[in-house]
């Protein structure tokens, strides 16, 4: 029983994270109809900055809010001038190009990132300092320590705050009728172009943070991370149903918990045929189930075109 | 009888050209052997085998204009099928008609698994199903050595039988008739022989009922429907034949290689196939196998730039390799941005893509 709450508290904290940049990915299907590919490689930036920020740091004798704060804000500024220049420079000029140009400047992109990131911090796999508190309290049997319990409460004001922005804000508004239609929003006097922007950006820094709390979580990061981080948001993302933001939010918790769940017990289920070293393919297969099943995912409206 | 005379020159003119490129083919493997050297040849015969895999995956992206983006995990579909069936690793030594038509069948399988459920939705999601299909397969293949050993893990398979075809060893060299040929040029001449089979096959599915379905399906999907083609249908029909393209490739990737291993059928594989088509112009052959020349040639080309470091400067300050994919992935968005019909486009999709459909 304690070991099933444990797998929960587990599969919750890396789901919150998955959330996460799912948000990313929904935020901008649901307004450009595309799957931004580089946005898993954005996470692994903001992974890689937040750690090098915070290695240099904490030579320094600061305090550790002080640190982490500042290493987030680094990651998150550069992903969001990232996230806004590949907008800019591969997405926008081929907006009204056939279909496959966008998804092939897409993985250009993800490459790109991915290589420059090797050429400035290597191949190996770097050890996240060691500065964060290693308290954990214990909860029904199962242990939760001060950077789950972090992670979660971050994930989670973050994820009321963006449901707040774009249900209650004017940028908000702005964002969903861009959505429903770029040129009647045009008409209404919106400035399409910047509203897509801004959906990058604010993805971006989403994305910075789940990437910061993931090599934080493991100890690790590695410029290949992004990769399968990306996928698994990108699952839990239509798992929840594309384009809808509170399906994001549901398809990662959900995600999380199924792949956590789904490792501690793949052992027992198949008689020790498959190990918990399938990890990283539950997604995948939640994936190809939820395109099988219901397209549109949980919360997703069924669509005969977006499906 | 002036148009009569004139077409038929044409027609004179049109097989003297075949005739000088079979030559140049044949002599080719030669005259590279004698300037360039034996590892040359190896190169070449690995731009043939790249030639292959790209005009599988330009059946899929050029014609009917799908995004697989882990093309790959056909390939090591099909080379680990040969691969299990042509060495020590359970004692199995097929013969060659067996294995590669088993690898390309189970390459097609599983493209018509993976294509089933994700060939109704949009485009986008084909993409990145595969693109997760080619990580999973890696990580089966890394697995799959327990409980029983199948693929032998991370280590691969090794000792794998060259390719044999009723006695005669690809692997050995022959002499024969005052003429001796060399293991990589005999590889050269069954891999030229596999391109050609395989753009023979393209160049007839192209302008058959088939392709012009493609083809529409590719400008527009919803008119295409309505015109009464069985749009899902034929979608999965490019996939499939496109991975079994890719499986029959893998087969005999194996065979030459002589070792298979998860790590050489990673992401960044698919994308450089990807890549070669789209630099060399999708849909069109001369392009794709232009572009797959270029990049199985030019990365060689690159690691001279490595070893002429180290000879004029006494170490290696910019390492080729490191910026290879980086290019690759340059290489992709500088196309679709300035250049999206490729290097070498065909009259219709330079059409398509300039936005005069």
């Amino acid at each position: 029983m304690s070991t099933l709450f444990q797998q929960l508290i587990n599969g919750l904290v890396l789901g919150s994270v998955y959330a996460l940049i799912a948000l990313g990915y929904t935020m901008v299907y649901g307004i450009l109809g595309l799957i931004n590919f580089a946005h898993g490689e954005l996470a692994m930036i903001g992974a890689l900055i937040a750690l090098t920020t915070i290695a240099a740091l904490s030579g320094f004798a600061l305090p550790v809010p002080l640190v982490v704060a500042a290493g987030l804000l680094a990651a998150i500024s550069v992903c969001m001038v990232l996230g806004y220049a590949i907008e800019r420079i591969a997405y926008r000029p081929l907006r009204n190009a056939p279909r496959l140009a966008p998804l092939i400047t897409a993985i250009g992109v993800s490459i790109v990132l991915q290589n420059v990131a090797m050429l400035i911090w290597g191949r190996q796999y770097l050890s996240f300092p060691s500065i964060l508190p290693q308290g954990w309290h214990a909860l029904f049997g199962a242990r939760i320590t001060d950077i789950q319990i972090a992670m979660l409460a971050t994930a989670f004001v973050l994820m009321f705050a963006l449901d707040a922005l774009v249900r209650r804000t004017q940028l908000g508004r702005a964002m969903r009728a861009t959505s429903q239609s770029p040129q009647l929003a045009g008409l209404m006097g919106i400035h399409a172009d910047r509203v897509i922007s801004l959906t990058f950006i604010i993805g971006s820094g989403l994305a910075a943070i789940g990437g910061f709390m993931v090599s934080a979580y493991y100890g690790l990061a590695h410029y290949y991370m992004g990769f399968l981080l990306g996928l698994k948001a990108f699952s839990a993302a239509v798992l929840g149903g594309i384009g809808q933001l509170r399906g994001a939010m549901l398809g990662g918790l959900l995600l999380g918990v199924i792949e956590s769940l789904g490792a501690g017990y793949i052992g027992i289920l198949t008689h020790g045929f498959l190990g918990s070293n399938y990890q990283d393919v539950f997604a995948f297969f939640v994936l190809i189930v939820v395109l099988i099943v219901r397209p549109s995912g949980l919360l997703g409206v069924q669509t005969i075109d977006r499906a | 009888m002036m148009l009569y005379w004139k077409s038929s020159t044409n027609l004179y003119k049109a097989w003297l050209s075949y005739i000088a490129l079979a030559l140049g083919l044949a002599v080719l493997p030669w005259l590279v052997q004698a300037g360039l050297g034996r590892s040359w040849v190896r190169i070449l015969d690995f731009a043939l085998l790249y030639s292959m895999l790209a005009l599988g995956l330009n059946i899929v992206v050029g014609y009917a204009g799908l995004l697989d983006l882990g093309y790959i995990a056909f390939y090591a579909v099909g080379a680990y099928v040969y691969a299990i069936l042509d060495s020590p690793q359970f004692n199995l030594h097929w013969p060659l008609w067996a294995t590669l038509p088993l690898g390309a069948l189970l390459a097609g399988v599983f493209g018509v698994l993976l294509g089933a459920p994700t060939l109704r939705l949009r485009g986008d999601y084909l993409a990145i199903v595969t693109l997760g299909f080619g990580e999973i397969i890696r990580i089966f293949l890394n697995n799959l050595n327990t409980p029983f050993n199948l693929t032998n893990g991370p280590q691969g398979i090794s000792l794998i039988d060259p390719v044999q075809l009723a006695g005669f060893s690809f692997a050995a060299p022959h002499h024969e008739l005052g003429i001796s040929l060399s293991a990589p040029q005999q590889y050269y001449y069954l891999f030229l022989a596999g391109t050609l089979l395989i753009i023979f096959v393209a160049m007839r599915l192209q302008h058959s009922r088939i392709g012009r379905a493609w083809a529409a399906i590719r400008e527009d999907e919803l008119a295409a429907a309505a015109c009464g083609i069985p749009v899902r249908n034929f979608k999965l029909l490019a996939f499939a034949m496109g991975a079994s393209f890719g499986g029959l490739a893998g087969g005999l990737f194996a065979g030459f290689q002589g070792f298979v291993s998860p790590e050489s059928f990673n992401l960044m594989e698919s994308v450089m196939i990807l890549c070669m088509i789209v630099l060399g112009g999708m849909g069109n052959i001369p392009g794709v196998i232009f572009g797959a020349v270029l990049l199985t040639v030019l990365p060689e080309a690159l690691r001279m730039l490595g070893d002429w470091q180290l000879n004029h400067l006494g170490r290696v300050v910019v390492d080729p390799g490191d910026f290879r994919m980086l290019l690759f992935g340059l290489a992709l968005i500088i196309i679709m941005l300035y250049r999206p019909a490729g290097l070498l486009p065909s009259r219709q999709h330079r059409r398509e893509w300039s936005g005069k459909a």
